[in-house]
Order: C-alpha cells, then structure tokens, then sequence
C-alpha cells in the first residue's frame, strides 16, 4: 500500500485501487456489494483490499460510492469502468 | 404601441412602462395575470418578441419571479409586474435575487389591501411591503412616480440602477397611474442613458462573484460566458459557496446593506414644488403628489406658505434631505393612501425638529388637493 | 476521452455535507459520469437545484451552478434557458422539494416541454429537516409527522409527468447504478422536458424510521423492490404496495418551448403589429 495525501493506494499488475481516507464515510456499500468480495473494512469501517486478485474490474464499488471515495483503475493507467 | 421612439404619444401608465423597459435595454418578461398591472405583460407579449426579447405567461407569481432572475443571470436585462397580492407572492424570490445580488425591476401596481382587497382601486398600501416584505436584514431601491412621463423615465432609472448596484429595483406604481393616460414624449434611444452591469476583469480562474469593488458592488459574469460559479440562497462566501464563518457572514450582510446606502446620493431622485420660504411642507409620492402639488397651488392662493416635497425615491428614505426641510419648516403633512407608511420614515428623519403629522385615507378613494389643504389648515388652527 | 470525475468537482467543498450511505452522492456520481459519456463542455452546463439534501448537489460540481428556493428550480432554470437556450440545464430536487412545494411548477415546466433534464431524487422523505413525510412517502410507512403511519396516499412521478406533456419519462435506483446512468444520459439528449426519478436511500431519516438500520441494508431494499415493466404488470394491486417499476416509460418527441418561442420572434418580427 501507497499514501498519497489522504489516499491509500493498493495495486497488484492488473489494478489499482485508492480509498480516499478522508471523503470515505464508512457507509459500508462497496464492501456490501463487492461481487467478488474484494473488500474487507478495517477498524474504522473503511475499506481497503483483502483480496485484490479477486478483483474483475467490474467498477461496482466506484460506481455506487456516494462518496467519490474509493476509484479502480487498470494499472495501464486507463480506467476501465 | 407600433412605434418605440421619438414621438409624441397619449400613453397608459403601464404602457409607459413598458416602453421605458424596452429602451432601457429589458429583453425579458415573466409574469402572471394581475389587476392592475395586466396591460405590462400584454405590452410585453407583444413588443418583446419583435425586438428578439422573451416573454414568458408563468403558472404563477412565485415562478414569474424565478424566471426573471434565472434569465437576468443568463444575461438578459429581466423585469416583472405584478399587484399587491402578487408582489406578497415575490417576496420570496425577491429575497433571493437581494442575497444574490441579481439585476432585476419588480413593479408593483399597487390596489386596496390587505389580501384580494381592492383590485380596481387605488392604494399605497405597498410601501412597508417593498422595503420590508421579504424576510432577513436587507436593502432595497423603490421608485415612485406619479405622472405617466415619470413612469417612462423611472423605469429606465431602475432598470440602469438594478445593474449598476448589482441589486433588484422594485417601481411603485398605484392603480392611478398604471391606468392613467398622458401626453408623453418618447426619447429617441440614443438620448437614453443605459447602465450594464460590470464585467468581470479578470480569468475565470481568478474570478471571485462576490468580490466588491471600490463602490461595493461585485462585477457580475453571466452563465454561458465562461464564468462557472456557483448562486446560493445561503449565506455565501466571496466564491459564492456556503459559509459558518462569522466574519464571512457579518460582511456579506453588511455590503449588501451599504452599497445601497453609500451610494445614496446617486438613488436619491427629488423634486420641490415651492418649497423656498415655505413655512409648511407636505412629502408626498406617487398618484398623491398630484394632489399634493394641487394643495400647495390653492394655499398659495390663500397665501399660506405651503411647499412639497415629492419622492420620486422612497426607498432608501431620503432621511437627509427630510431632516433639512424640517429645519426650515413648523410643520410637515404626510398625505397617503395608507394608514400612515412612509410617514413614519418621515417622523425617524425629522427627529423632532417640526411637527410631522399624518393624513390617511383606505376607502379606494383618491386623495383630493381640497382635503390635503383642509388638513393644513386645521393643522394652522391647532397652533 | 474518459476523464476522471473530480475534474467535474469542486474539490475544496468535499468531503461533502451528506451523512454516510447517502443516495445523492450516488446521484450526483451518476450524473457526472453521463456528462462525461456525452463530453459536454462544463462552460455550457447550468445545473440549478432547489431545496434539501438532494440540492446540495449544485455546490459540489464545476458548472454554472445554482441552489435556489424551495421547490423553485424548475422556475428558475426556465429563466436561464429561455435567456439562453444554447445551456444544457440540468435540475435536480428532492420528492418533497419537487412534488410538494413545486409540484405546481414540475407540470407547467413539463406542459411546456422545455428543454430541460428534471432529476428528482426520490428517497421517500425530508431528510434535511429530520423525516417528515413527503408526496412521495408510500401510504403505511413512517416519518416523523407520521408516526402511526402515513395515510396518504403517494404521487407517481411517472404517471404525473407523462400526463402533464413531458417528453422522456423515466425511473431508476441508485442500487442500479449502470440502467441509471444509461437513462440519465438518454434524458440529457432527449430535446424536449425530460424527467429520471431516482429510488435513493436516506438511511438516517427514512431507514431508522422503516426498520432499515443502514445503507447496504436499504439498497438490499431498493433492490429486491424495483421490478421491470413486465414483472410490474403481472402483479396485483396488493403486490404492487412498496414495489416499484423501473426503466423507460415515454421516449416522444414533440415540438419544444424554446423553438416554438423562437418561431413567435419571427413571427412578431415579421408581422406588422397594428396599434
């Protein structure tokens, strides 16, 4: 994991994951619906990645956080949701 | 109502506003029907459209007010015109246009109240309403004419005003004037003086919406221009975004009171009737001031030294000029189609330096120049 | 090109004022990602809200951006577009602000078929003020002032919109967050009075209130009450209580406010208007 300001970034070869620190208000929506389960919540409830390999891309997450808190990205750079 | 200048022409109250409108640079409309005011939205339906203006019939009071700020952000020069009852209607808006610092005029054909009232009748029961109807400290610009000839200039006087003071400008009329006719002379457009609201100077980068200038008022962008900023009902800081700060807060509500109030001398429009050596003034306005004038030329016959003071500005309250006539009179008569409104602008001016009394008439009824001078002498008597 | 969605932000507003699980985040993430699918020059954008939490929106996105009056949005963006009908104006409120006090000024601006996009965020309650019930709030469940339950009867957005003339009527949720930024998108093109009304989750006002503790337990609720068309139509009245029917309801076109206006300004300029 990188920091990047209020940023945590998480990233193996296919993607990159960042979980805005401070805009993440703990709702628990990404971590709900995760198809895959990626999400785990660490003790302040905010999310960050268990399981990233298990990671499709599917952008679920970004899509429904009411929070523009948590962005996927392919690690090419491109975002792909 | 075929020609737009330079002519000579027996004119309706509320046909003069309309032209003074257009000359004055107004290409927005949004009203609903309302007596007395109704012939202004027909005016405007008409000649609108033909100089490439917009008119817009709203579903109500409420969203004619909205559509009229929406548009003059957009960067249309916008007025409404509506009665009493309506005019209670836009004061919700209004108070948004005021916070927003929106260019726009409101004319309010004044007719008997409270509520439906007197909707063919005459009244100035409006006065307090315009300067205190919408709620939360404020200020405002009123005009009051009383001749068809001062309807035409008044107009574009608030419409130049409404955009160099960044601020909605509310004209004054009463069922008598907006349904009067008059003989009058139509400027050609090149000897009217129009006023735009101030550009921004600066990058959209830089650009800060409610920044004042040296005379208090922010140069204003309108949307479309490349400006993006952001308009709130709340109380705002200098970007235009909500703020707790009590600094942020003290001075947003103190600059829009004193840009008004410091440019005072350029709102302030009056006129004296013989005033000079007068011992007796009588302050009057709108449809009033006729019989007013009236009264002061039968007690010159009588050689009673009786002047007037006519507002042509009612808000903000001309306190300077008031408490310098009450120096130089014993006595001064408030005659109003109300219970006493602006009367009591007139007692805070003159701060006891003469005698300030009322005279109130609320039967639909005008005031004639025979009953104000039957009031002054009375007032004689009682001495 | 793909960008991403702060450049639509207004960065030093956030983190934004809405509690945790909030629906109007969700919105507003939709809207900007439609905006951005249709490349729309943020200097040509207008987005004016009204009062609520839902309204909030506009100080968070860098458009032309304006928070006005209670109910008053539609009015005011009336105003805009008519001044200039080059802006793309988008207006988003709340079931209260849009149903209740502006209900009047929601079926004017759709009799009229103005060129506007109305997103009505529609989380069945005024959150702001603390739960009240609204014209949207399903008759049995629970706000604030109805404390027993709610005795009237709800408004369909839907049916009210398509019967007062607009042009493009659609619902979605925010748990369906790919149909929604599809219809936001289809609403934004549509010329004409377009309308997406959003099932959104207010999970401190309306969810403690209806036995739903959280936000994922709410979209858990949106979700398995939201049903297509065809589902819809083979329920009874009974299960049609508390389910709702999502997608496209009316795609029409027809003749448009401001070019009609624009065919009266030739028309008068044309015409030798007689005294």
């Amino acid at each position: 994991m990188e920091k990047e300001g209020s940023k945590e970034i998480y990233q193996n070869n296919s993607v990159k994951i960042t979980v805005d620190k401070e805009w993440c208000k703990a709702c628990g929506i990404c971590l709900e619906f995760c198809p895959q389960k990626v999400l785990a919540a660490d003790e302040g409830g905010k999310p960050y990645p268990v399981n990233l390999s298990a990671c499709t891309r599917c952008g679920l997450c970004e899509l429904r956080c009411p929070d523009f808190a948590i962005t996927v990205e392919g690690v090419e750079g491109k975002k792909d949701v | 109502m075929s020609k737009l200048k330079g002519d000579i022409e027996l004119l309706q109250g509320n046909e003069a506003c309309v032209r003074g409108a257009l000359l004055a640079g107004v290409r927005f409309f949004a009203g609903y029907p309302i007596t007395p005011s109704s012939e202004i939205a027909e005016g405007m339906a008409r000649l609108l459209p033909r100089l490439g203006g917009k008119f817009l019939q709203m579903e109500d009071e409420i969203a004619s007010m909205a559509a009229v700020i929406g548009a003059s952000i957009a960067g249309l020069k916008s007025i409404t015109a509506t009665s009493g009852p309506g005019f209670t209607l836009k004061q919700e808006n209004l108070g948004f246009a005021i916070l927003n610092e929106i260019p726009c005029v409101i004319v309010d054909a004044q007719r008997g109240g409270p509520s439906t009232g007197l909707p063919t009748a005459p009244a100035q029961g409006d006065m307090m309403q315009a300067r205190w109807g919408t709620h939360g400290d404020h200020s405002i610009i009123a005009l009051a004419p009383s001749t068809v000839n001062e309807v035409l200039f008044l107009t574009i006087r608030a419409v130049n005003l409404s955009e160099k003071y960044r601020t909605p400008v509310i004209l004054l009329l009463d069922e008598v004037i907006a349904h009067m006719r008059e003989k009058v002379r139509l400027p050609l457009p090149e000897e009217v003086e129009i006023i735009n609201r101030k550009k921004p100077t600066v990058s959209p980068e830089e650009y800060l919406p409610f920044k004042p200038e040296q005379d208090g008022v922010p140069p204003m962008a309108n949307f479309g221009e490349g400006y993006r900023y952001h308009f709130t009902g709340l109380i705002h800081n200098q970007k235009g975004l909500p703020t707790t700060d009590p600094q942020e807060i003290d001075s947003l509500i103190r600059r829009i009171n004193d840009k008004i109030q410091a440019n005072i001398k350029d709102i302030t429009f009056l006129e004296n009737y013989s005033l000079d050596e007068a011992r007796i003034a009588l302050v009057a306005y709108g449809s009033v001031a006729r019989a007013a004038e009236g009264a002061v030329k039968l007690a010159r016959e009588k050689g009673l030294k009786v002047g007037l003071l006519k507002l042509l500005t009612v808000w903000p309250f001309p306190s300077e000029e008031v408490n310098r006539l009450a120096q130089q009179v014993d006595l001064i008569v408030v005659p109003e189609m109300n219970l006493g409104q602006m009367v009591l602008a007139v007692e805070r001016a003159v701060g006891g330096k003469c005698k300030v009394v009322s005279y109130s008439r609320v039967d639909g009824e005008l005031i004639t120049p025979l009953e104000i001078l039957e009031k002054v002498e009375e007032e004689i008597i009682k001495k | 090109m793909k960008r991403d969605i702060e450049y639509y932000l207004r960065r030093e507003a956030f983190p934004h004022i809405w509690c945790a699980g909030c629906g109007n985040g969700i919105v507003l993430g939709a809207i900007l990602r439609a905006i951005d699918d249709l490349q729309w020059d943020k200097n040509e954008i207008a987005m004016i809200s009204g009062i609520g939490c839902s309204s909030r929106i506009t100080g968070y996105v860098d458009f032309c951006t304006m928070n006005t009056t209670h109910g008053r949005a539609l009015p005011f963006a009336t105003g805009i577009k008519m001044a200039n009908p080059e802006m793309k104006v988008i207006v988003v409120m709340g079931d209260g602000d849009c149903s209740a006090i502006g209900g009047n000024h929601f079926i004017h601006a759709a009799r009229r078929n103005i060129d506007l996009t109305a997103i009505i965020v529609n989380n069945m309650i005024y959150g702001m003020t603390g739960g009240q019930y609204s014209p949207l709030t399903p008759s049995g469940r629970f706000g604030t002032t109805a404390p027993y339950g709610n005795i009237d009867q709800s408004f369909d957005l839907v049916k009210l919109a398509t019967a007062a003339g607009a042009s493009y009527v659609a619902r979605g949720t925010v748990y369906h967050i790919r149909p929604l930024i599809s219809l936001i998108k289809k609403a934004f093109n549509k010329k004409g009075f377009s309308v997406v009304e959003i099932i959104s989750d207010c999970p401190i006002s309306y969810g403690k209130m209806n036995r739903m503790q959280s936000a994922p337990e709410m979209l858990k609720w949106i979700r398995d009450s939201a049903v297509s068309s065809k589902v819809w139509e083979n329920l009874s009245e009974e299960e049609k209580k508390d389910k709702y029917v999502i997608g496209e309801f009316l795609d029409v076109e027809k003749p448009e406010y401001t070019e009609l206006y624009a065919m009266v300004v030739e028309r008068a300029q044309k015409l030798e208007v007689g005294k």
